[in-house]
């Protein structure tokens, strides 16, 4: 039966354009929307490569619908046009982002009063019908008048972790003696879906301030060169107000094969002449100076550098008497307290050896660097490669000993440079998140009401309950409350 | 003895199991439900000191620390790891919901996957390192996401016997999408073990098995007589499903489980795996990120894929509060998630790495 004094239902046609509006983003279908147009786009953007040569994309195409290179080509043209081949930078990406941050917020001050209410309101004394009427409810009998059971309500009530907030007499007037104890926990616990909402608010804000005030460049520094600046996509300069300096650059292998163990990079940082900072950089450990944060990425060879290197070797005398010599292909050097000349005659930077053993280069990286050393004087001559890898090939007949320490000046160290003064805010994010969805997940709003009245043979005991989720955990404790009631005065009687 | 030994144990532990498990849902006779448990359990200890086996043996090859050297670094030790948590998440709900029914589901998913490990041919040799992943983020990282794969791997087989045991009209769309689900599923694993019969070599590289290998005894033989006709018998196993699909309601209802427990356990599933997964797979994965490569988000498919994951749990857990979603639907959104979850963990190491390295030959 429609009744004429009713409200407006909330679908009345008579809102205005603002209302609707309203009503539209804080819905949860428009959610769904924004959720399919963000995931199905992505879909579109994992299946096509990013930022990639057109050529790549083209290759995909073809392969994905098995058409012909034409066709595969006008497709790409149309895809790329519309901005999927850089899409996750794209305005209407971003947009779809933007929508989503707007839904969550209207979505949640739309809910949030009525579950703040909730939240803050405090526990009230039930009707005894009410009580009757929560989720959980228990009833038992115990010895003793209402007025001693009370205590035992209350000292119940802390053992199973609550505080009881007060016991107030209800119907006092009728002279019944009931008592009411009741008590509630984890109230802001129903605010956990919001501070979930505005974490994802806080990381969404941080990542816009990341990408309007920061930026990612990249740098590529040779062994003991210097540079002010990093550079971005398509090769812009970016100042970095100071100097920063790669030392030395280093591949270490595990044990003597050719799997990485770690890329290390030696960096000092020079403002104004100075040297002001010095920190060796590996994967997973990157250095910052004045907010801007240099990270080990990749490493290469400095074109054209071949044969340049610096040799460094670490020359040891039959007897002991040792010294750091550097020196380059072509270069002879003395080995200490003795007449011993040796002289650097090939070089290679990854060396080994064919099956019919003769000597070749694997690899243009510094993989396994050798140098080829002659060596004459004290009426002899030998020769040999010696091997970064394998100090045991510098051991030479005489009891003198050649260590081939490293080859510095061909490689370069890449680094990602970055600056993002949002990162910090993404982190606040990143916590607020976690408490947001433990909040959610783990904890809920628990009350529970207690009722003693008088009984023939001592008191009743109702206990109503309610927890807003995990409703099991909270009726095993419950449960306890009501053995700790029970056990208690029979306890006493025996 | 090495871990590879425990882990044949536990392999056949579980299709034993699987035995049992039926056993006892045919003849509802409690010795054998016992005797299903307690292989089950034996299975689980033997897996778990295989586990602990090859840490020790990983951190030995690579010379680090123990914290480090979690054996989680490959497709092999990624999926030992989750079957370890998908038993272990079975036992607790066995324990907590005192019913055995779902046994017969969960074991055979777990003697699949490690019997999906043989068939694949995938790498086991345990390997150092690389530079990336050296870092204490690993440890919670990948243990997180998969304990949060596991608990979603529940609310899949949960989500998909609800839809079972609450449909029967074959025109409606829960129907449908169920039948057709458990089809390709099937399908798939039947397709790949026709593969293995067929090839039975073994597999240099993922991308390998993808370009010459998967599916190359069906439907993308050479054959065009073979193929046709893998998508015909497909089709055909396809309708049968939907047409009998009464007769697997009738046999999920002889389990004694209500619709309601099937419906809970599927929340609370993924309850637990939602915030696990927010914190440690995306949370800590962008941490991590951060630290070793200045983006802590760069939309590379993995990425993409655990947020697109995301948003159908986000989904789920909205939906149940929405008017007219119980049930059925949210039920589909379930499926549908774990769905996504299989495409983030081996979709985009198996395929999109795979279609790229198509480009670069």
């Amino acid at each position: 039966m429609e009744n004429e004094n009713k409200p407006i239902p909330a679908e009345s046609p008579n809102k205005s354009l603002t209302d609707r509006i309203w009503d539209l983003f804080a819905s949860v279908k428009l959610a769904v929307v924004i959720f399919s147009l963000i995931a199905l786009t992505s879909v579109v953007g994992t299946l096509l490569e990013q930022n990639a040569e057109p050529e790549k994309n083209i290759q995909i195409l073809e392969k994905l619908f098995h058409i012909g290179h034409e066709t595969a080509h006008s497709l790409y043209g149309v895809l790329d046009q519309i901005g999927f081949t850089d899409m996750y930078r794209s305005w209407w990406f971003f947009s779809f982002l933007l929508l989503f941050a707007a839904n969550l917020i209207i979505c949640s001050i739309a809910r949030l009063p009525r579950v703040w209410k909730l939240a803050r309101e405090p526990i009230r004394p039930l009707s005894a019908d009410l009580i009757e009427k929560v989720s959980i409810k228990r009833a038992l009998t115990v010895k003793g008048k209402p007025l001693q059971a009370k205590e035992l309500v209350q000292s119940a009530l802390k053992e199973i972790g609550f505080k009881p907030v007060a016991a107030v007499s209800e119907e006092a007037a009728a002279g019944d003696h009931t008592f009411q104890v009741y008590a509630e926990k984890g109230n802001y616990s129903r605010l956990g879906v919001y501070i979930t909402h505005l974490s994802i608010l806080i990381i969404l804000a941080g990542a816009i301030i990341g990408l309007f005030f920061g930026f990612n460049a990249f740098l590529n520094l040779p062994e003991g060169e210097t540079s002010s600046v990093a550079y971005k996509d398509r090769g812009k300069e970016i100042p970095l107000g100071f100097e920063i300096r790669c030392d030395n650059f280093e591949v270490e292998y595990y044990g003597q094969s050719d799997m990485p163990k770690s890329y290390k990079s030696w960096l000092s940082v020079y403002k104004n002449g100075k040297k002001v900072k010095e920190k060796q950089i590996v994967v997973n450990d990157p250095l910052t100076y004045d907010g801007i944060t240099f990270y080990q990425s990749s490493f290469g060879l400095v074109p054209n550098s071949q044969g340049k290197g610096i040799i460094i070797l670490k020359v040891t005398s039959a007897g002991g008497q040792s010294q750091d010599i550097q020196a380059k292909v072509g270069d002879t050097f003395l080995i200490p307290g003795t007449t011993v000349h040796g002289r650097i005659s090939d070089f290679s930077p990854a060396l080994s050896i064919d099956p019919s053993g003769k000597p070749f280069t694997y690899d243009e990286q510094l993989k396994n660097p050798a140098v080829f050393i002659d060596f004459s004087g004290a009426g002899q001559t030998t020769s040999g490669w010696i091997l970064k890898r394998y100090p045991q090939t510098g051991n030479l007949q005489d009891g003198n000993r050649v260590q081939l320490v490293d080859v510095w000046g061909v490689e370069y160290t890449g680094m990602q440079v970055r600056r993002d003064p949002g990162v910090g805010i993404v982190y606040l994010g990143c916590i607020i998140m976690a408490v947001g969805l433990f909040m959610s997940f783990f904890m809920s709003h628990r009350r529970i009401w207690v009722a003693v009245s008088e009984d023939k043979s001592g008191s009743k005991i109702t206990v109503g309950a309610s927890a807003h989720r995990n409703r099991a955990t909270f009726e095993n404790k419950v449960d306890k409350l009501v053995s700790i009631l029970s056990g208690g005065p029979k306890g006493g009687n025996k | 003895m090495d871990s590879s030994v425990f882990f044949g144990w536990s392999t056949v532990a579980y299709i034993f199991a699987m035995i049992l498990y039926i056993g006892y849902i045919a003849f509802k006779n409690n010795a054998v439900g016992v005797a299903a448990t307690a292989v089950t359990v034996g299975g689980f200890a033997s897996q778990t000191l295989a586990i602990l086996l090859r840490w020790k043996e990983f951190a030995e090859i690579g010379n680090m620390g123990i914290l480090r050297a979690i054996p989680l670094t490959n497709l092999y030790e990624s999926l030992i790891f989750f079957v370890w948590c998908l038993i272990l998440a079975y036992l607790v709900i066995e324990y907590k919901y005192k019913t055995k029914s779902f046994g017969a589901f969960i074991t055979p998913v777990a003697g699949l996957v490690l019997a999906f490990i043989d068939i694949s041919g995938m790498s086991k040799n345990i390997q150092p390192l690389v530079p990336a992943l050296q870092s204490n983020w690993l440890l919670v990282h990948v243990m997180m996401s998969f304990i949060s794969y596991a608990m979603f791997a529940v609310s899949f087989s949960t989500g998909l016997m609800y839809l079972i045991s609450s449909t029967d009209d074959r025109k409606d769309p829960a129907y449908i999408f169920w039948t057709v689900m458990l089809s390709i599923f099937v399908i798939v694993l039947a397709a790949m073990g026709l593969d293995y019969l067929t090839f039975k070599l073994s597999v240099k590289s993922q991308e390998d098995l993808i370009r010459s290998y998967l599916f190359k005894a069906s439907f993308r033989s050479s054959s065009s007589a073979v193929s046709a006709g893998s998508v015909a018998v497909a089709a055909a196993f396809t309708f049968v499903v939907w047409r009998f699909g009464g007769i697997m309601k009738k046999i999920i209802r002889s389990f004694e489980i209500s619709s309601e427990v099937l419906d809970e356990i599927t929340y609370k599933s993924i309850a637990m795996g939602f915030p696990i997964f927010t914190l440690g797979g995306l949370i800590f994965g962008a941490i991590w990120a951060d630290q070793a490569w200045g983006k802590y988000w760069t939309w590379d498919p993995k990425e993409t894929w655990s947020l697109i994951t995301w948003f159908f749990y986000a989904f789920y857990l909205h939906s149940r509060l929405m008017r007219g979603w119980k049930g059925k639907k949210v039920a589909i959104v379930a499926v549908l998630g774990f769905i996504a979850v299989i495409f983030t963990y081996l979709g985009v190491n198996l395929l999109l790495s795979g279609l790229h390295s198509y480009g670069s030959e």
